[in-house]
């Protein structure tokens, strides 16, 4: 019991202290008892804005964060219940709803649930466990310092006294915090750092309404809308009549440059959709993909903003005994969540009520505020488990479609998107460009490097990554190009391609110096750590110590033969992660055997869900890099659905061995940094069995000749 | 508009919806059953997949009027009296992440065990081919499959 944070950062105790249910989401949250306790409970205390205690023990954590499939349902609870002292078997979850009095950073995104959340977590439950053992020192009159606690009991040494949660919860609701309450020594966590399951996993497997698409209340009306079909598009004209005319179609109702049906069910309002004849003012000049990659290309080859500069570039690359250039090229991704964009909306005279998936429920709620006029004191919001989020779900649009169809038809609503609504009117990751150079010595050592990076609406040069740092002549610079097309952050934003482009160049140069990629980076990585260029973004130990335990992982330096390996490193989101790829060649068809993952996420909260994180996210790091493309013709996506989108499917997924790097560092995220070099050290494996240098994206082979088709594996 | 009597989860149903209406939409918004999933609405991401008579198909595209007379299981039919292995295979694999798409991969892996209690990798890979995963939990999903095959046949 060391750490001890002050309780000022955090939360009151006593507003919220008194029996009664706290309010979940009606209709859709049931408190499981997994427990299974011979007697059922009767009062519940609500400790604290985290957490109720039953009289018979139970312990309900409540889950703070929106949960898209990263685990924090399941995680963040579980530190609670560490610092709490409690049976994880004794805890239900539930999901918090938007409670910005209580809870902090309530959203998904950048990989910063954990992390953020980390000192209020555990504080909730030391405080939580602080008070328990309070009360039950003032019954017993004892001093506190004499008690202990254990898997939900209160204890006394010297009398041999010993009270459980439930009985003593009433009390503790009541005790006045101290200024500080002491934390557990991490050395001493019981529960964190053991696999626990999935909280929802049997809801999920029995179909059970979690999601936002699942939720429904009496009158609530269905809704299908039109948005623009060109980028830059604005409405001209809506002819409604025929649509209007179709049974079970309830309104048509225009906003912005949107319309919508509302309908008595979903089918109904799609088909009434299709019957809308709506006219369109085109835009000027419509967006095409033959366009901005030609207006990328060019780019490329003049001088773009300056982010970073070391030494004296120019001179190096002049002097240099050979210069390694090479261009990488990156489409525009659609999200594709499989839960298509949705979401619910009550607007009424007294107040809003949304309820759906959202990755910033606080976003969610300033949108319905600005539309409607009302304060977000009369705006409730409560986060549905969402079908995926990957950065789509911060944005607030469909959150603003439902607000502004329930305005217009004053009932509750639900509007759901199409995928091709989903596919063709996204914020999609920007389509990039990279060009890198490396000026090599006669022994192969690199003397001065150059990235410059193009990107559409948005920046895609990190001017601190790897090899900034470790190189004396550095040069970083970039342009951005502006496009109708609408785009966001997409997993990993900039470094899901970045990743791949930088740590196969790296490759590149590695090879064309006639130096180990592996050990070539451990070389780079050294310089940074003993005599950094300027500032760094990362700590290139870590980065060491990753490559090391992948390389020892995969028997990197063991020769194998018709075995190829790969190898990539990369930080981002105070993650670190190395992978190394193995390819085999049988039948002159190389094949990917296995992908070895090394992460240091400081401490791993919840291994078996880490563990799905990295796995998950190297294969749909892999499977974007592979298929995903959404290209554009006259301002319109050319793919509007899985018939012409691909997604990595079943039987092209290859192995992926992960490894956690021991530490007792506070936790960082997981949701996207595995993704980021996967693509890379496969790419370099691949060149090594087959003499191939991929740079274009997506490499799919029926539009590559050269690379190999990812089903070949084993 | 014309009613409908089907046979879900081994119950009658009565509904009264347009004959082109999916069964998908059926399930969710007329019988309240949610779990099949909605994703692409053209058949091609597997999500909506029941059992029509015992084999897989794609409630998203198949008409009511098609699915009369059928035995239509569903996700929320699956278990009776206790969870099947591949829902206890899926639970203790600890395979889904976001877990949309996981009553579909669900209602396609038992339809494979049905008819091939000890399915290769091989096998696996073709049945599974058409169930789409964005969160990757593939690796997972042949995990379970194997251990509900144990499950099975235990």
């Amino acid at each position: 019991m060391s750490t001890s944070l002050n309780r000022r950062n955090f939360l009151r105790i006593s507003a919220l202290a008194g029996g009664g249910l706290v309010i979940g989401f009606p209709a859709m949250v049931s408190c499981d008892n997994p427990a299974k306790k011979a007697e059922a409970a009767t009062s519940w205390e609500n400790v604290n804005a985290f957490l109720k205690i039953a009289n018979n023990g139970e312990v309900t954590i409540k889950a703070p964060n929106p949960e898209i499939g990263q685990g924090v349902k399941t995680a963040m609870p579980m530190v609670v219940a560490e610092e709490l002292d409690v049976p994880w078997e004794m805890v239900s979850v539930v999901q918090g709803e938007l409670d910005t009095e209580n809870f902090k950073d309530q959203w998904a995104g950048g990989s910063q649930s954990i992390k953020r959340a980390w000192p209020r977590l555990r504080m909730a439950g030391a405080s939580a466990r602080y008070a328990l053992v309070s009360a039950a020192a003032a019954e017993w009159q004892v001093p506190m310092e004499e008690c202990s606690t254990e898997d939900g009991f209160v204890l006394h040494k010297g009398s041999g006294k010993k009270i459980s949660y439930g009985k003593i919860a009433a009390s503790a609701a009541t005790v006045e915090l101290p200024e500080e309450v002491p934390m557990k020594d991490p050395a001493d966590f019981k529960l964190i750092g053991t696999s626990k399951l999935n909280v929802d996993g049997e809801k999920i497997v029995t179909g059970q309404p979690l999601f936002g698409i699942d939720y429904k209340v009496d009158g609530m009306m269905y809704a299908m809308l039109v948005n623009p079909p060109v980028f830059g598009a604005s409405l001209k004209s809506v002819d409604d009549a025929a649509a209007k005319a179709m049974a079970g179609v309830k309104d048509v109702v225009t906003f912005g440059n949107k319309v919508a049906v509302v309908a008595n069910s979903t089918w109904e309002a799609k088909k009434a959709k299709e019957a809308l004849k709506i006219e369109w003012n085109a835009p000027s000049n419509p967006a095409s993909t033959q366009k901005y990659v030609a207006a990328m290309q060019r780019s490329l080859e003049k001088k773009g903003k300056v982010q970073r500069k070391n030494g004296n570039p120019d001179k190096a690359f002049r002097e240099a005994n050979q210069v390694i250039e090479a261009k990488f090229e990156a489409p525009f991704l659609p999200h594709n969540t499989m839960e298509p964009m949705n979401f619910f909306a009550d607007v009424r005279e007294d107040g809003v009520t949304l309820v759906g998936p959202t990755q910033t429920p606080a976003r969610a709620r300033r949108t319905a505020a600005e539309i409607t006029g009302m304060d977000e004191s009369k705006i409730t919001v409560n986060m549905t488990r969402m079908g995926g989020g990957f950065g789509r779900r911060l944005k607030a649009d469909y959150v603003a479609d439902a607000v502004e169809i329930s305005k217009a038809i004053k009932a509750p609503v639900r509007v759901l998107y199409t995928r091709e609504d989903d596919m063709t009117a996204g914020v999609y990751r920007p389509a990039s460009q990279y060009k890198f150079r490396a000026a090599l010595d006669k022994e192969g050592n690199v003397t001065a490097f150059h990235v410059r990076g193009v990107g559409m609406n948005s920046g895609v040069v990190r001017d601190a990554n790897f090899p900034a740092g470790a190189i004396d002549n550095f040069l970083a610079d970039g342009h951005t190009i502006k496009s109708d097309i609408t785009t966001g952050a997409w997993r990993s934003p900039v470094h899901n391609f970045l990743g791949f482009a930088e740590q196969s160049f790296l490759d590149e140069i590695a090879l064309a110096g006639g130096k180990d990629p592996l050990q070539f980076r451990l070389d780079l990585l050294e310089k940074a750590k003993k005599n950094a260029v300027g500032e760094l973004s990362y700590d290139p130990e870590r980065v060491i110590a990753v490559l090391k335990l992948a390389a020892e992982k995969a028997d990197y330096d063991k020769q194998e033969s018709g075995v190829h390996k790969g190898v990539a490193c990369y930080y981002s989101h105070s993650t670190y992660v190395a992978q190394v790829a193995e390819v085999v060649v049988e039948d002159d068809k190389p094949m990917i055997k296995r992908i070895v993952s090394a992460v240091d996420c400081g401490i791993v909260v919840n291994p078996v869900g880490a563990i799905n994180q990295v796995q998950g996210s190297v294969i749909d790091g892999l499977g974007h890099i592979y298929f995903g493309e959404l290209t554009f013709k006259d301002g319109k996506p050319d793919q509007a659905n899985f018939d012409k989108y691909r997604l990595i499917r079943f039987p092209e997924a290859p192995q992926v061995e992960v490894h956690f790097v021991d530490s007792k560092e506070d936790p960082t995220g997981l949701g996207e940094p595995a993704l980021n070099p996967a693509p890379a050290a496969v790419a370099n494996a691949m060149f090594k069995a087959t003499g191939e240098r991929w740079r274009i994206t997506p490499l799919d082979p029926s539009k590559r000749p050269g690379v190999v088709e990812l089903e070949n594996r084993i | 508009m014309p009613k409908y009597s089907l046979d879900i989860n081994k119950k009658s149903y009565q509904v009264e919806v347009a004959e082109d209406t999916p069964l998908l939409w059926v399930l969710r918004e007329h019988l309240d059953m949610v779990g099949t999933k909605f994703g692409c609405g053209i058949a091609q991401c597997g999500a909506c997949t029941v059992h029509l008579d015992g084999n897989p198909a794609r409630s998203c595209s198949v008409p009511v009027s098609a699915a009369k007379g059928m035995k239509i299981t569903t996700i929320e039919g699956l278990a009776e009296e206790k969870l099947t292995p591949v829902q206890q295979a899926w639970i203790e694999e600890d395979v889904a992440q976001c877990g949309y798409c996981q009553a579909g991969q669900i209602m396609t892996a038992t339809a494979l065990l049905e008819s091939n209690p000890n399915p290769t990798d091989a096998e696996i890979d073709a049945a599974m081919s058409g169930n789409l995963c964005r969160c990757g939990s593939y690796l997972r999903i042949r995990k379970a499959i194997h251990k509900a095959s144990k499950l099975k046949n235990a």
